[in-house]
């Protein structure tokens, strides 16, 4: 039997919840994007570091690669947040959590950016450097521009996830869609309610981002 | 031009090159030939450095190549390099191919970098082909390509590291057709080959190369006709 009144009740309800997800959506987006930003920068340095000829740069970058690969983002989210004000240091939420997700997405994006340069000939690098262009020349006209083709699918699996984790953010009280989420839920007890609609949400915002990582796939696949 | 002294390259504990002695004169055109594994292309690549000569002193134009002090990016300029598998430049078309190390290397602007493109891809009669990607040339025009990129450096030595050994066999003449032409011209050219015929065409010395060591060095015809040593009386009967 189809309750029209029970349906109204509840559409009335999402009307009144889906602000505050929103807002936390908003919050959501801006960290995501700016950890993003900051995985894209750190990881091209370690990814650089990785396959570069010295052994320092070498193991500095695989050692941090290996450290936050090999520990809960949760964890290493704790100690930027609670544990660094024991030593003085003291991080506002917001910046803790893009500080936390972007050192964190850093370390799989270097790896990522490593697999893509090595996929690369090694007779792309001989050709450039025989034209006489410098490693880093090389590098930057020749290997690198058809490394970005090569690591664009797995660099849009790590950005969706990374979306997804940052829902951890809401545990240093960042007022994130998860965080959003549950101050609504404490005051509304709409459990059911609140949690669909932000997973609705977050599953927007994922597919959005798989259609762009699609989109520029294609964009830069005209010369094969 | 080349002048090689005693050059010695080790892998590893493995001695590859055993000691060579060889002079390049300006405008000759030497092929360099010999089983899998004598070192002939290990030999060529030290000529530019693309392996790093373990002992031994390799002079380019009067520079000596392989001493700390040198620009090695300088000296590739000089010495243009040509692979077996073409190592085009995937994402750039014929012309980006081509336009590519004189515009960000020797800073020459688009225009007059264009221009040498135009002139290059006439001289290997690929100008048709100046927007096309490599994914879409067959072998024979790839290694065209390959050879109008190193050209527009401008380099005073070209080197072939088997250029149509990964060619069907109907495209193999129109690259060696662009060899000698080059030859014609004057350039001084090292060729590793199995090419006998190019060998014969435009060759002027042959150098028969095994175990790390030149065995023997003589004119085409000379060297073919008329072996002297036997490792090359050998390897030729196997071969030909």
């Amino acid at each position: 039997m189809l309750n029209i009144g029970l349906i109204m009740e509840k559409i009335a309800d999402i009307k009144a919840i889906l602000p505050f997800l929103l807002k936390g959506a908003v919050v959501t987006i801006k960290v995501t994007s700016l950890a993003v930003l900051m995985g894209i920068a750190l990881g091209t340095i370690l990814g650089l570091a990785r396959v570069s000829k010295s052994k320092w740069l070498k193991s500095i970058s695989k050692a941090y690669i290996e450290f936050f690969r090999g520990t809960p983002l949760l964890i290493q989210l704790f100690i930027l947040y609670f544990g660094l004000p024991n030593l003085g240091i003291k991080l506002s939420p917001y910046f803790a959590a893009v500080l936390g997700l972007g050192l964190n997405s850093g370390a799989y994006v270097g790896e990522i950016v490593r697999s893509g340069i090595n996929s690369i000939n090694k007779g792309q690098m001989e050709a450039a450097r025989s034209l006489g262009m410098s490693y880093p020349q090389a590098m930057r006209y020749v290997v690198l521009p058809q490394a970005i083709k090569r690591v664009i699918p797995p660099l849009g699996n790590e950005f969706i996830a990374l979306l997804k984790n940052s829902s951890l953010v809401s545990v240093i009280s960042v007022k994130d869609l998860t965080r959003q989420s549950r101050l609504v839920n404490s005051r509304t007890y709409q459990t059911f309610l609140i949690y669909i609609s932000a997973a609705v949400i977050y599953f927007c915002m994922t597919f959005v981002l798989t259609r762009l990582v699609n989109y520029v796939e294609r964009r830069l696949s005209v010369s094969d | 031009m080349i002048r090689v002294e005693d050059l010695h390259k080790y892998f590893g504990d493995l001695e590859v090159l055993k000691g060579i002695d060889e002079t390049v004169e300006q405008g000759e055109v030497i092929v360099v030939v010999g089983p899998s594994g004598s070192g002939k292309s290990t030999f060529l690549r030290c000529l530019n450095r693309l392996e790093e000569p373990t002992a031994g002193r390799i002079f380019i134009d009067g520079q000596q190549i392989n001493s700390p002090e040198i620009d090695i990016n300088q000296l590739r300029q000089e010495t243009g390099m040509v692979f077996q598998h073409f190592n085009l430049f995937p994402h750039k078309t014929s012309l980006g191919n081509i336009t590519l190390a004189p515009m960000k290397i020797k800073g020459i602007a688009e225009e007059e970098a264009k221009q040498i493109a135009y002139d290059l891809l006439d001289k290997v009669g690929l100008k048709d082909k100046a927007d096309t990607y490599p994914s879409q040339l067959s072998g024979g025009q790839k290694q065209r390509i390959a050879i109008a990129r190193a050209l527009a450096m401008q380099p005073k030595v070209m080197l072939f590291d088997e250029p149509t050994s990964a060619l069907d066999p109907e495209m193999v003449g129109e690259v060696l057709d662009v060899m000698e032409d080059l030859a014609d011209e004057g350039m001084t050219m090292v060729v590793v080959t199995h090419e006998m015929g190019f060998a014969r065409e435009a060759g002027d010395r042959v150098l028969f190369m095994d175990g790390g060591v030149i065995v023997e060095s003589a004119p085409p015809e000379e060297l073919f006709n008329n072996p002297q040593e036997k490792r090359t009386q050998e390897f030729l009967k196997k071969v030909y």
